[in-house]
Order: C-alpha cells, then sequence, then structure tokens
C-alpha cells in the first residue's frame, strides 16, 4: 500500500479548498448578499460534490495523520501493522465522512 | 567561508540545523499543529453543522458568539500555519529549479498569511457585531 502520496494529494486538496471556508468567513462578515451567494454555491449539485469532497480529504488525512503520530511514537513498524495503520486510516476516513455527512443532514437538514 | 578546506563540516554551524538550515522547527511545529487540530476538529465540525441551513442572520450570531469565535481563531492558526509548513515540503521535494523553488514557498507563504488575516478579520468583525 502506497498511501502517503495519498495523505500529501489531501493536504494539497485541503490547502485550496481552504479557500472555500475563508470566502464563506468573509461572506458571513460582509452581509446577506454575500452569504446567499456562498449559500447557493454550496447548495448546488457541483458545489455540494466540492464539500463532500473537502470533508473526504480532512477526515482521510486526520485519521492518516493520527497514523504518523503512532509512527513518530515509534509504534507500529511491523509489516502488519503498517498494513493495518493504513487500511484502518483509509476505512476511518470513509467512515467518518459518511458520519459527518449523516449527521449534518439530520440536524441541519430540517432547517 | 574560511579558505581552508576540510573533510570536516565545522560543528558550530550545522550542530541542530541540518539541511534544512532551520534545524527541526518546522518539523516540531508541523506535529504541533497537528495535534491541536485533531483537539479541534470535533468542535470545529460541530459549529458547521449548527450553521448548515440558517439564514445570515442566524449564521453571523452562531459565529460572532465568544466560544465560538475562539475555536475557529484557534483552528484558522494551526490550519493555516500547518498548510505553509506541509505545501512547503511539497514545493522543495518537486520543484528542483532553484528560482522557481523560491517564488513558489514565497506564493506559500503568501497565500497562506492572505487566508489566515482574512478569516480572522471576518470572525473578528463578525465578534464585533460591526
Amino acid at each position: 500500500m502506497a498511501l502517503s502520496i495519498v495523505h500529501r494529494a489531501t493536504g494539497v486538496a485541503l490547502y485550496f479548498g481552504t479557500l472555500l471556508l475563508a470566502w464563506w468567513l468573509i461572506a458571513a462578515a460582509s452581509g446577506p448578499t454575500a452569504y446567499a451567494n456562498v449559500q447557493a454555491f454550496t447548495g448546488s449539485a457541483i458545489g455540494k460534490l466540492i464539500v463532500f469532497g473537502y470533508t473526504w480529504a480532512l477526515m482521510h488525512h486526520l485519521c492518516s495523520g493520527i497514523r504518523h503520530f503512532v509512527w513518530d511514537l515509534g509504534y507500529g513498524f511491523k509489516a502488519n501493522e503498517r498494513e493495518a495503520l493504513t487500511w484502518g486510516a483509509l476505512v476511518a476516513g470513509i467512515a467518518l465522512t459518511v458520519l459527518v455527512w449523516i449527521i449534518a443532514y439530520a440536524v441541519g437538514g430540517g432547517r | 567561508m574560511s579558505g581552508r578546506s576540510s573533510m570536516r563540516t565545522p560543528l558550530e554551524r550545522v550542530r541542530g540545523l541540518g539541511s534544512a538550515h532551520t534545524g527541526t522547527g518546522d518539523f516540531w511545529r508541523q506535529r504541533l499543529t497537528a495535534v491541536a487540530m485533531t483537539l479541534l476538529i470535533v468542535p470545529v465540525i460541530v459549529v458547521v453543522i449548527m450553521l448548515i441551513g440558517r439564514n445570515h442572520a442566524g449564521a453571523a450570531q452562531i459565529l460572532g458568539s465568544i466560544p465560538i469565535a475562539i475555536i475557529l481563531l484557534l483552528f484558522i492558526v494551526a490550519s493555516t500555519w500547518h498548510m505553509k509548513i506541509g505545501m512547503q515540503v511539497v514545493i522543495e521535494d518537486y520543484i528542483h529549479n532553484e528560482k522557481l523553488k523560491i517564488a513558489s514557498v514565497m506564493a506559500n507563504n503568501f497565500f497562506c498569511v492572505a487566508v489566515a488575516l482574512a478569516s480572522i478579520y471576518a470572525i473578528l468583525k463578525l465578534s464585533s457585531g460591526v
């Protein structure tokens, strides 16, 4: 498994995805019209896809990063441990992404 | 540089610095900001979910509240710092033309500082309610 490149790629994606977060905060500070523009974008099909992709990139980078913490602490270097950590990060990243979206729809969907 | 050549690098020039010439500072701060974000990620997601489906007035009120503003400010500082260090590693790994590398590292710094300050300004403005 060569997942380190995915850690890096999701990091780069999050780097540029931060623009969306900054745009959203600036719009909230600017006023109702600017905020409505952000909501129109994040509510569109392409906007939802980008925010979903951003969520996965964030969750994967988080889980993959925790895997790096384990290695930084000096554990998990055996072949089977490395495999388990890598698959664990991949699966947990996807699971957390789905979980966050389910909660988001359950809480915010009706508003 | 002294005119004397030696097989050995003077110890006082390299102690604790290594090939990056800045020592392990970035390595440490990359981990520090990562741990900070790992701790902050749940509150940050809670804040974002609180805002889903709200209009501007509702969102502005939530974003301007003191605990939420502080959580977001901490997350912005940690994430933009982490971004700056991470992207610099990527640049140094893939860009080998020295001038292009320096320009890219500069652009990276400008981008991260701009994102950080714009976001911080927005939150402070929301908090002060102007």
